[in-house]
């Protein structure tokens, strides 16, 4: 649906040409949601504004439904704009313009009718819950409240495409989830293709499907949302999904030296990550059953899951002989499971409150 | 003494009324494209041309910067021109007229730059034209600050046409000098000073009124 090939930005400014985008290479099929996650400065902002040239790019192509839009005339482009809705961090919404009149605002520049506009209107006030607002102002309204006008104001042309450029970042978490959900209905029932710029993992796992991590100009890495989360490669993504899923150590073991040595009265700390339908497999119950003389002690566990597959990660300890320790080790490698050494770790004595 | 002063107030105040509600509407429909023209041409905006922008935005600065008084009679032969007389209340509207435009132009830039730029952006997303972009989101999104700025251009117009009597405009500023200083009548004098004072406090009402009740924000 979005293809987006060699996409080069240079800005010139005071202090020099600013590269913003070094050759981005990105295809976004029909129908799903893509994620694009980047610190701010990264250029997601102006990788997404390139899709409906808002911002043009230096170099490359950028295909929407098969148009090239680089090459596209002003009067051409502003038909493929209606094509492509798009909502903003901050709403953007008139506040001259009641609530009814923001949502009208792009079939209003269409020349619609007036009566076709309250067609198409009514229904999406319905949709994302506003009808009840429809002649309030702007200023009216809660932050969640706008951004469901922004959405159907977005929807109103028919777009077969809708860019989120931060749009749950100026939201709390609970109308960021609520906003989220909207996204997801539209997105399954309108079969939209959904572009997601964010800063925050947590809207990634929540509604994408895949999603590009991009840092520094360059896509640092993509995949799907699930290998993206239970295997990083790059250090920017571990950096984003540490957010959410913490990679500290359990509080009795936080600080202290880790050797790869077996010590005095450490344990062996071993990180596992399972995925799918191992997620729930009893692979430990097998470890501690089939590798006698291995102690096993449950450190930490959290079972998530990414759309509808669960995945869990946990750390345990083991301690016990060291042949014993390393079969049950070995045992693990044979299994479906992710499994990172971090190394002997002595345990704090408590700590008294 | 009141039945004596009375006319000469209301043909006075009629005068200035005059002068500054036809200056008023030829200098805004001039000077509010101006000031759009201003916005829109400079860097970044939808218009963006930079010579324009620059030669405009000279010329206006080049005739706010000449005090009125002066410009008043330094135009004079445009005036003639242009109302077939140097003097009267018509002929004074001519260089209140010039003086206003480029001040109301400044004065709509100031209003429509403080719109926020993701509204233009939301609506080039949509497909707007500049011209849409102008007339559907930039000018109503300005325009309580417009009428503010607008109710402050009358009220530095009812200054300049006292100043009219210069070239026999009339008007309550001739009144006040030629009767009220010049013919030692303090009376006259503070009778007119009430009338514009009045007038101007009525002037600021209706323009915040106005502009209070066209701010949703």
């Amino acid at each position: 649906m979005i293809k987006l090939s060699g996409i080069e930005k240079i800005y010139d400014s005071p202090s020099g040409k600013i590269h913003a985008l070094k050759g981005i290479d990105l295809e976004i099929a029909r129908g799903e949601i893509y994620g694009i996650i980047g610190l701010s400065g990264a250029g997601k902002s102006t990788l997404v504004r390139c899709i409906n040239m808002l911002e043009r790019p230096t170099a490359g192509k950028v295909f929407v439904d098969g148009q090239d839009m680089t090459t596209l005339t002003d009067s051409e482009l502003r038909a493929a704009r209606k094509n492509i809705g798009m909502i903003f961090q901050h709403f953007n919404l008139l506040s001259s313009a009641t609530v009814y009149d923001n949502i009208a605002f792009p079939l209003k520049l269409s020349g619609t009718s007036s009566a076709d506009i309250e067609k198409k209107v009514r229904p999406l006030l319905k949709l994302v819950g506003l009808s009840d607002k429809a002649d309030q102002y702007p200023a009216q309204l809660s932050g969640g409240q706008k951004q469901r006008v922004g959405i159907a104001r977005a929807l109103a042309g028919d777009p077969k495409v809708l860019l989120c450029d931060e749009a749950t970042s100026a939201l709390d978490p609970q109308t960021t989830k609520s906003i989220l959900d909207l996204i997801k209905v539209i997105n399954h029932n309108l079969s939209l293709t959904v572009v997601v710029i964010t800063h925050e993992m947590q809207v990634i796992k929540e509604i994408c499907d895949r999603v590009a991590v991009i840092s520094d100009g360059v896509i640092a890495e993509r995949g799907s949302v699930l290998d993206v989360f239970t295997n990083p490669q790059h250090r920017i993504t571990k950096e984003f999904i540490s957010v959410l899923l913490s990679n500290d150590l359990p509080a009795a073991f936080r600080g202290n030296e880790i050797s790869q040595d077996p010590t005095e009265g450490s344990l062996l700390l071993v990180r596992l990550i399972f995925k799918g339908d191992r997620a729930d497999d009893p692979v430990l119950a097998k470890m501690i059953r089939s590798c006698t003389g291995a102690e096993c002690t449950m450190l930490f566990g959290n079972l998530d899951e990414i759309h509808g597959v669960p995945f869990g990660r946990f750390i345990i300890g083991l301690s016990g002989r060291d042949e014993a320790i390393q079969s049950a080790l070995n045992f693990l490698n044979g299994q479906e499971v992710r499994v990172e050494v971090i190394g002997y770790v002595r345990r704090s004595p408590a700590a008294v409150d | 003494m009141f039945a004596e002063v009375l006319p000469l107030l209301t043909k006075a105040l009629g005068e200035t009324i005059y002068m500054v509600a036809v200056s008023m509407a030829i200098a805004s429909a001039v000077g509010v494209p101006l000031g759009v023209l201003l916005h829109t041409t400079a860097k970044g905006q939808i218009l963006e041309n930079i010579f324009i922008n620059q030669t405009v935005g000279s010329v206006v600065n080049a005739i706010r910067s000449i005090p009125f008084i002066i410009l008043m009679v330094a135009i004079i032969p445009l005036t003639r021109l242009i109302v077939g007389s140097a003097i009267g209340t018509t002929a004074a509207i001519v260089p209140l007229v010039i003086a206003s435009i480029p001040f109301i132009g400044r004065q709509v830039e100031t209003s429509i730059k403080e719109v926020p730029s993701g509204l233009v952006e939301a609506a080039q997303s949509m497909g707007a034209t500049p011209f849409q972009i102008i007339s559907r989101v930039l000018l109503p999104e300005a325009m309580p600050g417009i009428v503010s700025q607008l109710t402050t251009v009358i009220i530095a117009l009812v200054g300049e046409s006292a100043m009219a009597g210069a070239i026999g405009g009339g008007g309550l500023g001739d009144l006040a000098i030629r009767y009220g200083y010049q013919r030692f009548r303090p009376e006259v004098m503070l009778a007119t000073v009430v009338v514009l004072i009045v007038l101007v406090q009525l002037v600021q009402f209706v323009g915040n009124t106005l502009a209070k009740k066209l701010d949703k924000r």
